[in-house]
C-alpha cells in the first residue's frame, strides 16, 4: 500500500523499470550478445576491434534515430534510407580536392558538414509539411519522396566515385588516441598519464561523435516543451491538440529532426567509406524500422526513444560477428540474421502478450 | 449512393462527378489519368505511344505488377501491409524452376511447389497479425528477410535449375493473335476473382469492414482473424504466381528478381485510389493503379531519361496523384 502511493508521487525503482521495460530488454540483448561476441572472439577488446565494430554500427544508429523521432509521432518515414544516400552523394559532390601539395581545405570541409546537414534537415522539413498540410499519410508520403530523394542522389552521383578528404574520415572514424597529437601525454606516460593514453586509445571517436550529437540534437529536443509536445501527438493526438499543443509543428519538427539524424547518418557513411554512392543507403529505411520496433519504440507513437534505438543498432551488429565466429556457413548466415530479427522483432512488437483485453490489440 | 439525385435534370458531367462517392471519384481520376498518359506520350515523345502494339506490350508487362498489386490491394484494404512481396515471389519462382527442372511435364509440380510456398508464407503472417498481434509492417519485414535466407541457403548450396520450362515462358511472353498476351488473360482471371470476392462476397464485405473499424466488426460477429489470413494466404498465393509469371518472363529464375515490385505494387494500389488505412477502395481503380505505374515507367524508358529523373518523376506522380485524392478530412477527433 505505501510503496503504491509512493510510486504515484516519486518514480521508485520498480517503476522505472517498469516504464522503460522495453528498452531495457533492448540494453540486456544488446549486452548479452557483446557477451557471447566477446566469448567467441578472444580479440573483441582490442582498440581495433572496438573501433570498427562502433563504426559499423553508427550509420545504423543515426538511421534508427531518425526512424524512432518519426515514429514516436505514430508516424512512418521510408525515405530515411532515400535520405541518407542523397546526403553521401552531395558530400561527395561538394568536397574539393586539393591541387597537389596543397593542404586540405578546412572551410571547405566545414562547408561541406553545414550543407549537407541542412540538406537532410530539409528533406524532413518537406516530408513533415506534405504529411501535415497536404493531410496524407506518412507511409505513402515518405514511400514517394524516398524515389524523389534517390532520384537526387543519383543525379548528384550517377556512378559511385568522388573524393572525400582522407582527414575528415580519419576525424570520425578513428580512435581518439590516434587523432590526440603525438606526446599528448608526455613523451614518456607514467601513472595516471599513462592510463589516460591507453584509455584514449580505446575509445573509437564515431562514439564521442555520437555522444556529441546525442548531447547537442536528442537530449535538448527530448527536455524541451517542443519534445514533450511530440511524445504528446503521438500519445494520442487529439487530447494533445485538447490541451493546447501546437500539434502540427510538433509534427514537422519531428519530421526535420528525423531528416536531420538521416544527414548525419549520411554524413558518417560518407567517412566510412571515403566515396559517394547514391545506392548506399537504401538497405537502412527497412533496417531502421527493424531497430526501432527492436529498441522499444511502439510503431503506433507517444513512447520510446533513441536510447533504445541505438542499443538495438548495436545489437544487430553483434550478430554477423557471432555467426562468423561460430563458423556457421557464411550461406546460411542471412537465414540466421532473418530469423534472430524476426523472433526479434515479433517478440518485442507482438501485443497479444501485453494486453488484459483482447479488443486493446485491435485498431 | 451515387446519381440518382440529378437524373431529373439531365446529365452533366458537373453533376455526375459531384455526386459520386470519393473512392468512385478515385477512380474517375485515375482512369483519365491513363489516358492523358497515352495522349500526352504520343503528342510529346512518339506517335507510337497510342501504337496498339506498343499498348500490348505494356500491358502484357503490367500484369506481372497487376498480380501482385491485386494481393497486396486485399492486404490494405484491412489496413495491414504486405512487405515480404520481394522475397515470397523469389523463392516461389526460384523453387518451381529447379523443381521443373526445364521439363514441361515436371512444370505442373513446380506450379504446386511454388503455389504452397505462397500459401505457406501467407499462412505464417495472417496468423502473426491475425492471432499474435504483431503490426503487419514489422512481421512481414521480417519474413521477407527470413525468405531471403531461405532462398539464399537453397539456390547456394546446390547449384539449382534456373531455366524455365518453355510453356511457362509461353505463358508469359505469348501474345496470342497478334493483340491478347497470354499473361494479361491471367491477369484478368486474377482480377475477375479479386473482384468478384471484394464486391460481392461476404468475405469482401468483410474485408473492407475489418479495414473500416476492427473492432466493431469483431464485435458484430466477423471472425476477423479468418479474414486477416484469408487476405495474407491471398497476397502470398498471387505473389507466387507472379514469380511464376516473372520466371518465364525472364526465362530464367534468380536471386533478388523480386526487389524492384514492392514499392511499385503499393504504390499502384494506392494510385488506384485505396486507402493506405484500409477500408476504402476500388479494384478497379488499382488496375487503372498498376496501368499508370507501367504507362510512366514505359514512357521514361522510352524518351531515355536519367534514372534520376525518372526516380524524381516517379515520386512527384504518387505525391500528385495523393493530393487529388488521398487526402484526410480536415477534421480532428
Amino acid at each position: 500500500m505505501v510503496s503504491k502511493m509512493n510510486s504515484g508521487q516519486r518514480p521508485g525503482i520498480r517503476r522505472l523499470i517498469f516504464r522503460h521495460f522495453r528498452v531495457l530488454i533492448a540494453f540486456a540483448i544488446m549486452f548479452a550478445l557483446m557477451g557471447v561476441t566477446a566469448s567467441l572472439n578472444k580479440r573483441f577488446f582490442t582498440p581495433a576491434v572496438i573501433t570498427s565494430t562502433s563504426n559499423q554500427s553508427m550509420t545504423l544508429i543515426f538511421a534508427g534515430a531518425a526512424q524512432t523521432s518519426v515514429v514516436i509521432t505514430g508516424g512512418i518515414d521510408l525515405s530515411v534510407g532515400s535520405i541518407i544516400s542523397m546526403c553521401n552523394s552531395l558530400a561527395s559532390a561538394l568536397f574539393i580536392e586539393p591541387a597537389d601539395g596543397e593542404p586540405v581545405n578546412i572551410a571547405n570541409i566545414i562547408f561541406v558538414v553545414v550543407t549537407v546537414l541542412l540538406a537532410g534537415a530539409g528533406a524532413g522539413l518537406i516530408n513533415g509539411l506534405i504529411v501535415v498540410y497536404g493531410r496524407l499519410q506518412p507511409i505513402i508520403v515518405t514511400l514517394a519522396t524516398s524515389s524523389i530523394f534517390s532520384g537526387i542522389a543519383l543525379f548528384l552521383r550517377p556512378r559511385p566515385g568522388g573524393y572525400v578528404p582522407r582527414i575528415y574520415g580519419d576525424i570520425l572514424t578513428r580512435r581518439v588516441g590516434q587523432l590526440l597529437p603525438e606526446n599528448a601525454f608526455g613523451a614518456e606516460p607514467m601513472g595516471l598519464m599513462a592510463f589516460l593514453e591507453n584509455v584514449f586509445d580505446f575509445i573509437p571517436a564515431s562514439f564521442i561523435f555520437l555522444l556529441l550529437v546525442l548531447l547537442v540534437v536528442w537530449i535538448p529536443f527530448r527536455r524541451s516543451r517542443l519534445g514533450l509536445w511530440v511524445y504528446a501527438v503521438g500519445s494520442n493526438e487529439g487530447a494533445a491538440y485538447m490541451s493546447g499543443v501546437n500539434v502540427n509543428f510538433a509534427k514537422v519538427s519531428a519530421y526535420v529532426l528525423g531528416g536531420l539524424f538521416a544527414g548525419i547518418g549520411g554524413l558518417f557513411l560518407t567517412a566510412q567509406t571515403l566515396t559517394g554512392d547514391a545506392n548506399t543507403g537504401a538497405v537502412f529505411t527497412l533496417q531502421s524500422i527493424a531497430i526501432v520496433v527492436l529498441g522499444g519504440t511502439s510503431l503506433f507513437g507517444g513512447s520510446g526513444g533513441v536510447a533504445g534505438t541505438i542499443a538495438a543498432a548495436i545489437a544487430l551488429r553483434f550478430i554477423p560477428n557471432i555467426l562468423f565466429f561460430a563458423r556457421v556457413n557464411p550461406l546460411q548466415q542471412p537465414l540466421w540474421e532473418g530469423a534472430v530479427i524476426l523472433l526479434a522483432v515479433a517478440a518485442g512488437a507482438s501485443r497479444i502478450f501485453t494486453v488484459r483485453n483482447r479488443l486493446d490489440t485491435m485498431r | 449512393m451515387t446519381s440518382e439525385t440529378n437524373t431529373s435534370k439531365g446529365f452533366s458531367i458537373q453533376g455526375w462527378y459531384r455526386n459520386l462517392a470519393r473512392d468512385e471519384r478515385s477512380v474517375v481520376i485515375s482512369y483519365s489519368m491513363i489516358i492523358l498518359i497515352i495522349i500526352a506520350g504520343a503528342t510529346f515523345i512518339t506517335p507510337n505511344f497510342a501504337s496498339p502494339n506498343f499498348l500490348t506490350q505494356q500491358l502484357r508487362i503490367a500484369s506481372f505488377l497487376g498480380i501482385i498489386a491485386a494481393g497486396q490491394m486485399a492486404v490494405i484494404l484491412t489496413g495491414n501491409i504486405d512487405l515480404s512481396i520481394p522475397w515470397t515471389l523469389n523463392l516461389a519462382a526460384v523453387v518451381a524452376t529447379s523443381v521443373a527442372a526445364g521439363q514441361n511435364e515436371n512444370l505442373a509440380f513446380g506450379v504446386g511447389a511454388a503455389i504452397a510456398i505462397g500459401l505457406i508464407v501467407g499462412l505464417v503472417n495472417g496468423v502473426g497479425v491475425a492471432y499474435l498481434r504483431i503490426p503487419s509492417m514489422v512481421l512481414t519485414l521480417g519474413v521477407n528477410a527470413v525468405l531471403k535466407g531461405i532462398t539464399v541457403v537453397y539456390t547456394g548450396s546446390a547449384p539449382q535449375f534456373q531455366q524455365t520450362p518453355e510453356i511457362l515462358s509461353k505463358v508469359a511472353t505469348e501474345i496470342l493473335f497478334g493483340f491478347l498476351p497470354f499473361a494479361v488473360i491471367i491477369w484478368a482471371l486474377v482480377s475477375l476473382l479479386q473482384y468478384l470476392v471484394l464486391s460481392r462476397s461476404g468475405l469482401g464485405r468483410k474485408t473492407y469492414a475489418v479495414g473500416n473499424n476492427e473492432i466493431a466488426s469483431y464485435l458484430s460477429g466477423v471472425k476477423t482473424p479468418r479474414v486477416l489470413i484469408m487476405v495474407f494466404v491471398l497476397s502470398g498465393v498471387l505473389n507466387a504466381l507472379a514469380g511464376l509469371m516473372l520466371a518465364g518472363n525472364a526465362g530464367r529464375s534468380f536471386n533478388e528478381m523480386g526487389d524492384p515490385y514492392l514499392l511499385p505494387a503499393i504504390a499502384a494500389v494506392v494510385v488506384g485510389g485505396t486507402s493506405i488505412l484500409g477500408g476504402s477502395g476500388k479494384y478497379v481503380g488499382t488496375i487503372a493503379g498498376v496501368i499508370i505505374i507501367r504507362l510512366l515507367d514505359g514512357a521514361l524508358n522510352i524518351v531515355q531519361v536519367s534514372p534520376a529523373a525518372k526516380d524524381v518523376t516517379f515520386g512527384l506522380v504518387i505525391l500528385a496523384m495523393l493530393f487529388l485524392y488521398g487526402r484526410a478530412e480536415k477534421v480532428r477527433e
